[in-house]
């Protein structure tokens, strides 16, 4: 049977989610899948547009390859637009002159930006937030530029305006509406958010009508206002709304809404009904959908119906949740209060400029919709109220106040009905969950897989998470804390075992406890373990099939594939005699150097093979291994204290440079940081480290559990007016304690949160010895402290692993061709895929260098 | 040194002694022009070879990724984002729609061949 012809115009996220979705049903094998992708791209994560700036990589943003396009034998024209639909002879036609028959046509156009008809607005420095493209050109333009402006303090203008303050430039929101946001947010909601915004330092102008776009006197451009008034900037970026992109369907003839919009069904048939439309361009029961997760809804329903199903689609729920500039905003429902009836109960709190109010209904009894600015905490909780109806608790205030013990409480994962729908990009429900459950699938992962839950835009993973361990929970199953498939123990019950029956490998524990050949969970796990205990080299013939990638070249893998070499440098001090010698080692290797996030300096750049060479420099030049590379105590950071700052108190670069060698090296769950300060300003940020040190007039007070980072959590005040000798005591036992007792990869301040009795049973333990294991804490300390070895110097010893694992191919002396690097402000940087396939990059003379 | 047996694509190339292979990690190997990851696994009594050019990263990282198993399936994970690839069919664990190629080996007098294809055969 000859297959039938299926065209999809649009390779933009609904288009592409459309494909992959139809590959895996049986309908797949009746269809010729042809697609026009005008974009020079394949499709790409719009919803993450703004990702772009964070590595400028069009890349990382991508959705699909070419090869998954092949592999299902979908015919792609990329850099081709349809221009015209010719229904009577069924024929798509193409800008290229390609013509394509089709049988079912699928129309996933999605939206263009709106700019207003501004006299000036189509001048140079004009630009929408759309595509790569346009955010290529703003990146671009701003570079030249001191001030921007959006155009739209809708979600969108903030985003953008959120993108101009992170190039550089002095931001500005023009809005016509009297507030922010005005299609979400109420009027207190509109003024708090534009408060905080104004905080950051945007400038924030409502009421404001462009009228006219002028040429600058001060800088490029002068926007002129009906008030009069006037604003100078270098460029503008238009946000002022979305239009359904639904000429092609116009030209056909297609029945379009009086506002524009390609009108669909329930099944997302157009007027025609071998013509379907899906995503932005579609209307549907009179309305439009600016977002990713109903027009996935329609591919899916579009899918369905060529499967010969009778799926519709019902509409979708266009509450958000979000974060603009740092600051949370959640809408839910109808969050204007316009329903017959509605009530609310507005919690404002203008000294912390949070911002909450609930529309609930006539009986109080449930939740129409929600507005939040500023804590957004509540967000998920109140959406399972109103998606499903759920009864109110009462008083129904008690869900936005501030949470007084006990109140306030999330709304449990019983609560929710079978119904619930937990994923939205995927449209999974609690009860398909529940079900899976039921038929034996209780791993998170393979829940995941099956369903495709939280795969998305990730927004549903806690609640997912929550949802599983629940239904675990109430089987009676446990919720594994199992490390891996192959050892049935935590981090803990392996330590211990090592510990009790004198365990030295890796093989011996496999065998005694554990099954198949391990994985790159618990090999590097247990590898730690053996370090903190034993001590032993960890690239000995025993260890160093177990370590991560770092541990085992001793360097920090790049993106590229080559490493960083981050040298010791105790307490941050240098001498400038050792300033000079690592810069004529990066100068001698061509690498990259920047000064760290931890008070030392990072060469970046180094090939696999130059690693023994560039050590051997250092070595000799003075520097011992820094162990960045390693879940190890990495850095203590120190200000200059009493030595020469006028407040200090205590010496405290001298106690740095003390626990810095003390502790140097010691391998732990996860890596450990330490500081000391000098006094009570606090220039070392010791409260942000595992460990804190703060002199007082007196001694040093002790801080414990302090993270930066992901989460970041001020560390506890431990014990204060310490002496030098105790406080190394406590520093010892807590260190011990913490290797023995954490899980894997947890830091210092989340095992805190997870030990049973908090901080005063941590100080019953330390300090008052409850567990009568002090002794052998600080004994296991002494004999790391006493076994510590560089180990650069130690596998510079050693010709079999250097001529072993330091070599790019164990055939050649070749380097790899694929590492080329380009100059950037006088240093070198790794080459881009594109400018790989460019520029042969700044050729590096490796005998030079090696 | 090359050896060529009966058929016509089956051209063997000698890589390196047996004794060159990391047990339980891997090696990389320039054949051809090309980067083979070699693995060698004791507990399986098997040697695989892989492409060492991970799609992921876009770089050349997968001899240098720990092995183990996911589920009984031998596997490597890239050292740079951590996916797994099969060492038996280079398809990837998290993302059925990539895999990276694989290579015949053979143990052969305490040395290691590859079969490379020849140019342009493999897609
Ligand atoms: C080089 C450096 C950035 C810089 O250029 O300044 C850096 C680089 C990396 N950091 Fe960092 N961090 C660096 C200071 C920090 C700091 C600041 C500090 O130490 O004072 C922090 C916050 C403080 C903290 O840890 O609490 C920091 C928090 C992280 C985190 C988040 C940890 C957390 O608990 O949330 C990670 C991710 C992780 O470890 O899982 C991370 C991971 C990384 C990794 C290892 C990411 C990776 O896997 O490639 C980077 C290694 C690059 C390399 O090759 O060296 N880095 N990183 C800094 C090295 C300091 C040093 O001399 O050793
Ligand atoms: C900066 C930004 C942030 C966003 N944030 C969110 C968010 O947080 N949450 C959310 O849900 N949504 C968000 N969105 C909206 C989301 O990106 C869209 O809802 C989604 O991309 C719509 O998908 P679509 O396929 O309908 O349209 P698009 O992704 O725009 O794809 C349409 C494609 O069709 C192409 N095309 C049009 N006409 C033709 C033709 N004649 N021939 C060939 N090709 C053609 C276009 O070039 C385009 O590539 C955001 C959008 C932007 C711009
Ligand atoms: S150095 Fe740290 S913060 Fe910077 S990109 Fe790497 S991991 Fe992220
Ligand atoms: S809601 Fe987006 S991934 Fe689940």
């Amino acid at each position: 049977m000859q297959r039938k012809k299926l065209v999809i115009i649009g390779n933009g996220m609904v288009g592409h989610n459309f494909i992959e979705t139809l590959v895996q049903t049986e309908a797949a094998g009746k269809f010729e899948i042809i697609t026009f992708c005008e974009e020079p791209r394949l499709a790409y994560d719009r919803v993450h547009l703004t990702a772009y700036f964070e590595t400028r990589n069009p890349d990382d943003l991508a959705l699909t390859t070419g090869e998954f396009y092949r592999q299902h034998g979908v015919t792609v024209h990329v850099g081709d637009k349809a221009v015209e639909i010719d229904r009577g002879r069924k024929v798509v036609r193409s800008q290229k002159g390609i013509e394509v028959p089709y049988d079912i046509l699928v129309l996933a156009t999605g939206s263009f930006p709106f700019v207003p008809p501004i006299p000036g607005h189509d001048k140079e420095n004009c630009f929408v937030y759309r595509t790569i493209e346009d955010l290529e050109a703003i990146t671009r333009a701003a570079a030249e530029s001191r001030i921007g402006a959006v155009v739209g303090g809708g979600l969108l203008g903030l985003e953008a305006a959120k993108a101009l303050k992170d190039l550089g430039l002095e931001t500005h929101v023009v809005e016509f509406a009297p507030r922010l946001m005005a299609v979400q947010l109420d009027e207190d909601g509109g003024a708090m958010l534009q408060r905080k915004i104004e905080d950051l330092g945007v400038g924030v102008h409502t009421n404001k009508n462009t009228q006219n776009i002028a040429d600058g006197k001060f800088q490029r451009l002068k926007m002129e206002f009906a008030d009069g008034e006037t604003l100078e900037t270098d460029m503008i970026v238009f946000s002022a709304g979305i239009r359904p992109r639904d000429e092609l369907a116009r030209q056909a003839g297609l029945e379009i809404g009086p506002r524009g919009g390609i009108v669909i069904d329930d099944h997302c048939r157009t007027s025609d009904p071998d013509i379907f439309a899906i995503g932005e361009c579609a209307l549907w029961n009179g309305q439009i959908f600016g977002l990713v997760a109903p027009g996935y809804q329609m591919a899916r329903v579009a899918v369905e119906v060529l499967n010969g199903q009778d799926a519709r689609f019902t509409g979708a729920d266009m509450s958000t949740k979000l974060k603009l500039m740092g600051v949370e905003v959640g809408t839910i429902g109808d969050s204007h209060g316009r329903t017959q009836g509605a009530q609310s109960y507005v919690y404002k709190n203008e000294h912390d400029e949070i911002y909450k109010r609930l529309i609930v209904s006539e009986d109080g009894k449930h939740l129409h919709g929600a507005v939040l600015v500023g804590d957004s905490g509540a967000y998920d909780t109140l959406l399972q109220y109103y998606l499903n109806g759920i009864e109110l608790p009462q008083p129904p205030d008690s869900l936005i106040l501030p949470s007084v013990e006990g109140a306030g409480a999330g709304l449990g994962p019983d609560a929710l009905p079978d119904t619930a729908t937990i994923c939205s990009c995927h449209n999974v429900t609690k009860g398909q969950i529940v079900q899976l459950i039921d038929n034996g699938v209780v791993a998170l992962s393979d829940i995941k897989a099956e369903t495709k839950a939280s795969t998305g835009c990730g927004g549903c993973a806690a609640l997912l998470k929550s949802v599983v361990d629940n239904e675990l929970e109430k089987r009676g199953l446990e919720v594994k804390k199992d490390i891996c498939e192959h050892f049935p123990y935590s981090r803990q019950e392996l330590y211990h075992l090592i510990r009790v029956e004198q365990i030295r490998t890796f093989d011996e524990l496999l065998e005694k406890h554990g099954r198949g050949l391990g994985c790159d969970i618990c090999k590097p796990a247990v590898g730690s373990i053996l370090a903190s205990y034993w001590n032993d080299y960890v690239l000995s013939d025993k260890y160093f099939k177990l370590q991560d990638t770092n541990d085992f070249r001793l360097a920090n893998l790049q993106k590229d594939g080559t490493y960083s070499v981050v040298p010791r440098v105790p307490g941050g001090e240098i001498t400038p005699g050792q300033l000079i010698a690592i810069g004529e080692v990066a100068k001698k290797y061509h690498l990259y150097t920047k000064i760290t996030g931890g008070q030392r300096i990072d060469l970046f750049g180094a090939r696999l093979e130059q690693l023994p060479h560039i050590w051997k420099d250092l070595i000799d030049a003075g520097f011992e291994s820094g162990h960045a590379y390693a879940k190890a105590v990495r850095t203590v950071k120190s200000c200059v204290g009493s030595t020469w700052c006028r407040y200090g108190v205590q010496d405290s670069v001298g106690m740095a440079i003390h626990l810095e060698h003390r502790y140097k090296g010691i391998r732990a769950p996860h890596k450990i940081k330490l500081a000391v300060s000098g006094c009570t300003r606090e220039c070392a940020e010791a409260q942000c480290k595992d460990i804190g040190v703060i002199a007082t007039e007196k001694g040093w007070n002790l801080y414990l559990c302090g993270n930066g980072g992901m989460k970041p959590r001020h560390a506890d005040l431990f014990a204060t007016d310490l002496d030098d000798e105790t406080l190394i005591k406590y520093i010892d036992r807590f260190m011990a304690f913490y290797i023995r007792t954490a899980d894997r990869l947890q830091r210092t301040a989340t095992w805190l949160e997870n030990l049973e009795g908090g901080l005063d049973y941590l100080r019953e333990v330390i300090i008052d010895d409850k567990l009568g294991i002090c002794d052998e804490l600080e004994q296991q300390i002494r004999h790391l402290v006493e076994t510590y070895e560089c180990e650069w110097k130690k596998t510079l010893e050693n010709e079999e692993i250097l001529k072993k694992r330091f070599r790019f191919f164990v055939n050649s002396d070749k380097s790899d061709d694929n590492v080329i690097f380009i100059e950037e402000r006088g240093q070198i940087r790794p080459a881009t895929e594109e400018e790989k396939k460019q520029f042969k990059g700044i050729p590096i003379d490796l005998e030079e260098a090696s | 040194m090359t050896e060529t047996t009966a058929s016509r694509t089956e051209t063997w190339v000698d890589v390196c002694g047996v004794d060159d292979l990391e047990p339980d990690a891997g090696v990389c190997a320039l054949v051809a022009g090309r980067q083979i990851a070699i693995f060698h696994i004791p507990g399986l009594k098997a040697v695989f070879a892989l492409g060492n050019y991970d799609p992921f990263s876009h770089a050349n990282v997968l001899s240098r990724g720990l092995t183990g198993d996911i589920g009984g399936e031998p596997v490597v994970a890239s050292p740079v984002y951590k996916q797994h690839f099969s060492l038996r069919t280079g398809r990837c664990m998290e993302d059925e729609h990539l895999s990276v190629p694989t290579y015949p080996v053979r143990i052969h007098d305490g040395r290691v061949l590859i079969q490379i294809p020849e140019q342009g055969e493999d897609a």
